[in-house]
C-alpha cells in the first residue's frame, strides 16, 4: 500500500498515513487531487479506479471516506477489508465510533492503524490481538501519574 | 466535545474545539497563528516545561500540521519526548517524529540513540515503538543503522511474536530503501522457515517479507515453493473454526492465503517435485469448489474475503498458464461474476478475464462470453467498468471476431464517455490493422472512426491510413472512392479533409474517370473546405492542388487561380502564402516532365511497427490489454525472471503480417512521420536534445544497391529520402533532406565524397542548397550523374550542420552504384547459354563468389533484390528451376558492357554460388561484389 487517506464528506482531510516517501507539496497535490475525483463519484459505482498510474480502492462509512491507494498486483478485494478491519478496530476501541471520535483523538487513530499496518503491509489480522496490543499501550498510561492537571485547566 | 480516551489533554481538546467552532478560514487561520506564537514562546520560554507540557504542545503542532500548514519547529521538543521515561510522552515524540519526519543530522543521530535504547528494552511495547518508527521513516540512515539488528530480532527464538511480526515488516521498508541490507547464506533459510511458524500473523508478516526477497532473489529463496504450497494447502482444508481469530467472517485466514498466492506468482509451476505440483492444484481446484457453494454469511465481508481469495487464485492459474482444465474453470467462475449485482465484482472479473484471453488454453472459453462483455461496454453505470469491457474486448479479439467487435466498439464510440474516447479510437485502428484481410474494409473502419470521433483520431491514426493505402496497390481505388463521398457529407471532420486531400492527390486520378468525381468535382469539393481549415490542413490542401495539376492538367487554370490568390496578402500564414506563390511558379516555369517528376507518386514506406500501438503503448505504460496470445508455458524449475516470455514489445514484431519480402531493416524507433515531398512545417514533433546516444539510426546502403527510392537515412535529428532514375549511362537523383526537430539545422552543407580518379569514371553535378534547413522543413537536392567509363564503390555524401549549437555530422553512401547503370536484356536459353560458354572461356572475364547466406534463405526474397538490381531476370532458362539467370548491359559512355548471371542457392548447405560473366573483368568482379552482399 502506499497511503491511506482519510476524508470527510465536505473533503476535510481527517488522516493520512504515507508509506512511500513524497515531498509535502506532491502529497497535499495528491490528496486535493484524489478527494475531489472520489467526492465526484456516484454511490454505487466500483469501489475501484484507475488514478494516474495508481490503483485506488476506496469506502465510505457515514460520513468518512476511506480511500487507499495500492500497488499494481495489490488485491483490491482484500484491500476493501482491510478498511473494514480498520473500521471495526476503530468501533470497537471507541464504542461506535463517529467523526468526532478521529478529529479529537487523532492520535489514538494512528496509534491503532500502525498496529495493523507496517510500512504498508498487514502486520495482524486478528482483531483479538490489536485490541489486546492497544490496551497494553493503555495500561502503561494509566501507571502514570497524571500531571499538570491544573496547570492545563482552562489555560489551553 | 465527545470524551476523550486514556490519557486526555484537555488543552489540546480545547484548541480542536476553538478551530471547529471557526466561521471562516480566516478566522481558523487566526486561531491558528495565535497558538503557534504561544508554542514558540513557550519552547524558548526560560521555564523548564515538563513532559506533559511538551506533549500537549507537540501534539497540538501534529494537529496543525495534519490540517494542512507547515510547520518548522518542535522536532527538537519531540525527540526530547522520546527519551521520556512515561510511555505516552513517548509515544507521542515518536508519532510527531514518524509524521513530520526531518533529515536534519543532528535530530537524526539523536532519534537514533533513543531507537537504540528502546530496541534494547525488555518490554516488547516499547521495542514495537521503535520497530514502527523505523518503518514510519525508512531512510537509508534508518537501513545502515538498523539493518544489522533487526534480522536477528526476526529469527532469534528468544523474540516474542508481536515483535517478530513488526520486525518482518519493519525489515521489508528497509529492504525498499537498502537492496543490500539482507543477509544472505545461512539467514535464507531461517528466514525461508517462518513460513511454518506456529503463530498465524507472524507468517504473514514474513511472507509479504518473502515475497520482496523472492523478487531480488528468486534462485536464492526457492525452497519457499514447497513451504508455501503446503500452508496453503492446511489453509485451504482447514474449516473456519479451525483458525479462531484468523478466521475472518467465515474465511481462513484470507490475508495469508492471498499473500501465499501472491508469492507462488514469482516462480513458473512447480515441476522438479510433482508431489508439490499436485497439492497446489488440489489447492487451486478447492479454491474453484469453493467459489460454488452457498455463501455462509450475506455480509458483504464474507463475499469480498471469500472472493479476493478466489481471484488471487485465479491469478496464479493464468501465470502458471499450463493447467488448461483449471484456466477454463476459472473462465467459467468469471463469466458468471460478468452478471453479478456487485459492481466491484463485475469489474475484476473483466480485468481478470482479460489475461485468460491471452492464454492459448482459455482465449476460447473467454470469447464465449463476447455477447455479455458487449452488454457491458453499453450498458454498465460506471465509466471504469465500461473501460474494463473496452479492454477485455481488445484483448480478445482474434480474426474470427474482429469484424463484429470492431462494429461493436465504432457504435458505442458514438456515445461514449469522453473520457476514453481517444483510447478506444486507437485500440479500433490497432484491431482494424491487424485483422484486416480485406482493406477495404479497413479503410472504412478508419473513415467511420474519423466519422464517429474525428477529435480523438490522433495524426497517428490518420497518417497510418494513408501509409497503408500507400502500400497497397489494391485499395487505392476504393480509397479514393470512399474519401471522396466521405468529403460530400455537409459538415465533414477536419482530419477526413486531411485524409480525403492526401488521397485524391495521389490517387484522384483513379475515380476522374466518372463524370460524378471528375477532376474538376474533386477540386471544387475539397476547396469548398479549405477556409473552414485550419493552416495545417490548408498547406496540405495547397500540396493537393499542384498534385492535381500533374495529374490533371486540364484543371491548371483553375488551380493557379487559387494560388494566385493565396500567393498575396490574402494569406495571413508566411507558410502558405510562400506555398501558394511556389506552387504556382512551379505550375508556370516547369515542363510537364518536370512536373511529373517532382510530384510522381509516393514512394511506399518502410513496414513498422504501427505506431499508434506505441502511442496506446505510452498512454497506459504497463497497463496496455495486450492482444497476443501466449503460448502456454511448460512447467520448469527456473524462476519466473528468466523465461517470462511476455514482453509485449517482442511479440509486436510484425503486426501487420504484411511483410513482403523480408527486409534486413532494423525496427525504427521512430513514429512514421509521413514523408511529404513537399515538405510540412506544421508538423514537426517536440524532441529531446539528446542527440549524442540513443538514437537509433536507420541507414542501410545495402539495401539501396537494389532499390532506387526510400529512406536512405533517418535519426531524431534528420530524415533523408532518395529518389532516383536511370536512363542509359545517365543518372538523376533527388536527395530530400527533412528536419524532423523543432529547431533550425544551420550551416547545412552536404559534400560530396568522390576523388577526382573516381569523378574521371563518374562524373557527378550536384545543385547547391541553402544553409538553413528551418524546423520541420524539408528541401531537396538534385544530383546529376554519368558513368563514363566502369568503376567500384560508389559515393558518399558527407552532410554537415549545427543543431541547438551543436555540430553534427552524417556520412552516407548514395545509391549510385554500377549496377544502376545496368539496362536489362531479354534473351531466351539459347543464346544465354552460347553466350554464357563463350564468355567463360577465358577466366579474366568471369568472377565467383561462393558464400553462406546472410540469414533465412527466402527465394522469394532474392526474386525481388534480382529484379531492382536492374539485369533481366530471365525465367525458365536455367535446368534448375531454384537457380537464377540474369542478363543486362551496363552503359558507360566509352562502352556498353554485356553481363550475364547465374545464381545457384544450395537450401542444404545454407550457401549460395554466384557467378558473374561479362566482356570486361573489372565489370565481372564489382558486379559479383555489390550483389554477394545483398544475400
Amino acid at each position: 500500500m502506499q497511503f491511506m487517506l482519510l476524508f470527510s464528506r465536505q473533503g476535510k482531510l481527517r488522516l493520512q498515513k504515507w508509506y512511500v516517501a513524497h515531498p509535502d507539496k506532491l502529497k497535499k497535490k495528491i490528496t486535493r487531487e484524489l478527494i475531489t475525483t472520489i467526492l465526484t463519484r456516484k454511490p454505487k459505482m466500483c469501489s475501484f479506479l484507475e488514478w494516474k498510474d495508481l490503483k485506488v480502492v476506496y469506502k465510505r462509512y457515514a460520513s468518512l471516506y476511506f480511500c487507499c491507494a495500492i500497488e499494481q498486483d495489490d488485491n483490491e478485494l482484500l484491500t476493501l477489508e482491510v478498511i473494514h478491519r480498520y473500521v471495526e478496530l476503530l468501533d470497537k476501541y471507541f464504542g461506535s465510533v463517529c467523526e468526532l471520535d478521529i478529529i479529537f483523538n487523532f492520535e489514538k487513530a494512528y496509534f491503532i492503524l500502525d498496529e495493523l499496518l507496517l510500512g504498508g503491509e498487514i502486520q495482524e489480522t486478528s482483531k483479538k490481538n490489536v485490541l489486546k496490543a492497544i490496551a497494553a499501550q493503555d495500561l502503561l498510561q494509566e501507571e502514570e501519574t497524571p500531571q499538570g492537571f491544573f496547570e492545563d485547566h482552562g489555560l489551553g | 466535545m465527545p470524551a476523550v480516551r486514556g490519557d486526555g489533554m484537555r488543552g489540546l481538546a480545547v484548541f480542536i474545539s476553538d478551530i471547529r467552532n471557526c466561521k471562516s478560514k480566516e478566522a481558523e487561520i487566526k486561531r491558528i497563528n495565535k497558538e503557534l506564537a504561544n508554542i514558540r514562546s513557550k519552547f524558548k520560554g526560560d521555564k523548564t516545561l515538563d513532559g506533559y507540557q511538551k506533549k500537549k504542545y507537540v501534539c497540538k503542532l501534529l494537529f496543525i500540521f495534519l490540517l494542512g500548514h507547515d510547520i518548522d519547529f518542535g522536532h527538537m521538543e519531540a525527540v526530547n519526548l522520546l527519551s521520556s521515561n512515561k510511555y505516552s510522552e513517548k509515544q507521542i515524540g515518536y508519532l510527531f517524529i514518524s509524521v513530520l519526519v526531518n533529515t536534519n543530522s543532528e535530530l537524526i543521530k539523536l532519534i537514533i540513540q533513543s531507537i537504540k535504547n528502546d530496541l534494547a528494552s525488555r518490554n516488547p511495547i516499547h521495542v514495537n515503538l521503535a520497530l514502527q518508527c523505523i518503518a514510519n521513516i525508512g531512510s537509508r540512515e534508518m537501513a545502515e543503522a538498523f539493518g544489522n539488528e533487526i534480522p536477528k530480532l526476526l529469527v532469534s527464538g528468544d523474540t516474542m511474536d508481536v515483535v517478530k511480526q513488526s520486525a518482518a515488516l519493519c525489515l521489508l521498508r528497509l529492504f525498499r530503501t537498502c537492496p543490500e541490507i539482507i543477509p544472505g547464506g545461512e539467514w535464507t533459510s531461517r528466514i525461508i522457515h517462518l513460513l511454518n511458524d506456529q503463530h498465524m500473523g507472524v507468517v504473514t508478516a514474513a511472507t509479504s517479507l518473502i515475497d520482496a526477497l523472492v523478487k531480488k532473489n528468486p534462485e536464492e529463496y526457492k525452497g519457499c515453493v514447497s513451504l508455501a504450497v503446503s500452508r496453503l494447502s492446511r489453509i485451504v482444508t482447514a474449516s473456519y473454526t479451525d483458525l479462531q481469530d484468523y478466521t475472518y467472517y467465515f474465511v481462513p485466514a484470507p490475508w495469508l492465503s492471498v499473500k501465499l498466492l501472491r508469492l507462488l506468482q514469482n516462480y513458473t509451476p512447480p515441476a522438479e517435485d510433482p508431489g508439490v505440483r499436485g497439492r497446489l492444484n488440489e489447492c487451486l481446484e478447492t479454491i474453484l469448489n469453493k467459489a460454488q457453494e452457498p455463501p455462509k454469511s450475506k455480509k458483504v465481508q464474507h463475499s469480498n474475503a471469500k472472493n479476493a481469495v478466489l481471484f488471487e487464485a485465479i491469478s496464479l492459474i493464468i501465470h502458471n498458464d499450463s493447467e488448461a482444465n483449471l484456466l477454463v474453470r476459472a473462465c467459467n467462475q468469471l463469466g458468471q461474476f460478468l452478471s453479478n449485482r456487485e459492481t466491484n465484482l463485475r469489474y475484476l472479473a473483466l480485468e481478470s478475464m482479460c489475461h485468460l484471453a491471452t492464454s492459448e488454453f482459455s482465449h476460447e472459453a473467454v470469447k464465449k462470453h463476447q455477447e455479455v462483455v458487449i452488454l457491458s461496454m453499453k450498458m454498465e453505470k460506471d465509466v471504469s467498468v465500461r473501460q474494463q469491457a473496452v479492454d477485455l474486448l481488445y484483448a480478445m479479439c482474434d480474426k474470427t471476431n474482429a469484424e463484429e467487435i470492431v462494429q461493436e466498439m465504432l457504435n458505442y464510440l458514438e456515445t461514449a464517455d469522453y473520457s476514453i474516447r481517444e483510447e478506444m479510437v486507437l485500440k479500433v485502428a490497432i484491431l482494424a490493422e491487424k485483422y484486416a484481410t480485406d482493406y477495404t474494409w479497413y479503410v472504412d473502419v478508419i473513415l467511420n472512426l474519423i466519422r464517429i470521433a474525428g477529435d480523438y483520431v490522433s495524426e497517428e491514426v490518420w497518417y497510418r491510413v494513408i501509409q497503408i493505402v500507400i502500400n497497397r496497390d489494391e485499395v487505392q481505388g476504393y480509397a479514393a472512392k470512399t474519401v471522396f463521398e466521405a468529403l460530400q457529407a455537409p459538415a465533414c471532420h477536419e482530419n477526413m479533409v486531411k485524409v480525403g486531400g492526401y488521397i485524391l492527390g495521389e490517387f484522384g486520378n483513379l475515380i476522374a474517370g466518372d463524370q460524378r468525381s471528375s477532376p474538376q468535382v474533386q477540386f471544387q469539393l475539397l476547396h469548398s473546405k479549405y477556409h473552414l481549415c485550419s493552416p495545417m490542413t490548408r498547406a496540405l490542401l495547397l500540396s493537393t492542388y499542384i498534385k492535381f495539376i500533374n495529374l490533371f492538367p486540364e484543371i491548371r487554370t483553375q488551380v493557379q487561380e487559387v494560388f494566385r490568390q493565396h500567393s498575396n496578402l490574402r494569406s495571413a500564414d508566411a507558410e502558405l502564402q510562400q506555398r501558394a506563390s511556389e506552387y504556382l511558379q512551379l505550375s508556370i516555369i516547369a515542363s510537364a516532365d518536370v512536373l511529373a517528376t517532382v510530384l510522381e507518386e509516393m514512394p511506399s514506406f518502410p513496414e513498422r511497427e504501427s505506431s499508434i500501438l506505441a502511442v496506446l503503448k505510452k498512454k497506459k505504460p504497463g497497463r496496455v490489454p495486450e492482444n497476443e496470445i501466449k503460448e502456454g508455458k511448460s512447467p520448469t524449475p527456473i524462476a519466473n525472471h528468466t523465461n517470462d516470455t511476455s514482453n509485449p514489445s517482442s511479440a509486436s514484431g510484425d503486426l501487420l503480417g504484411l511483410s513482403t519480402p523480408p527486409t534486413s531493416q532494423p525496427p525504427s524507433s521512430n513514429t512514421g512521420v509521413l514523408l511529404d515531398v513537399l515538405g510540412d512545417v506544421y508538423n514537426s514533433k517536440p524532441l529531446t536534445n539528446n542527440t549524442s546516444n540513443t538514437q537509433q539510426n536507420l541507414y542501410n546502403p545495402k539495401k539501396f544497391v537494389c532499390k532506387n527510392n526510400g529512406v536512405l537515412f533517418e535519426n531524431e535529428l534528420i530524415q533523408i529520402g532518395v529518389k532516383s532514375e536511370f536512363r542509359q549511362n545517365l543518372g538523376r537523383l533527388g536527395l530530400f533532406y527533412g528536419n524532423k526537430t523543432t529547431f533550425p539545422l544551420q550551416s547545412f552543407v552536404p559534400t560530396l565524397l568522390w576523388s577526382d580518379d573516381q569523378a574521371a569514371k563518374m562524373s557527378i553535378q550536384m545543385k547547391p542548397v541553402e544553409p538553413l534547413l528551418e524546423a520541420g522543413a524539408q528541401i531537396q537536392q538534385l544530383i546529376n550523374a554519368e558513368c563514363i567509363d566502369d568503376y567500384t564503390d560508389s559515393p558518399s555524401m558527407m552532410i554537415s550542420f549545427i543543431y541547438n549549437n551543436l555540430p553534427q555530422k552524417i556520412t552516407i553512401k548514395l545509391p549510385l552504384s554500377l549496377n544502376k547503370f545496368f539496362e536489362p536484356t531479354e534473351m531466351n536459353g539459347e543464346s544465354f547459354f552460347a553466350r554464357w560458354k563463350n564468355l567463360g572461356s577465358s577466366n579474366q572475364q568471369r568472377s565467383q563468389k561462393i558464400f553462406k547466406a546472410n540469414g533465412a534463405m527466402d527465394l522469394q526474397a532474392t526474386r525481388t533484390k534480382l529484379m531492382g538490381f536492374g539485369m533481366q531476370l530471365l525465367d525458365g532458362i536455367d535446368p534448375n528451376p531454384d537457380n537464377f539467370v540474369c542478363a543486362g548491359i551496363v552503359h558507360m559512355r566509352s562502352q556498353q558492357v554485356g553481363c550475364l548471371l547465374r545464381l545457384e542457392p544450395n537450401r542444404n548447405a545454407q550457401m549460395y554460388r554466384l557467378t558473374v560473366r561479362s566482356s570486361k573483368e573489372s565489370v565481372s568482379v564489382e558486379v559479383c561484389d555489390l550483389l554477394a552482399e545483398q544475400f
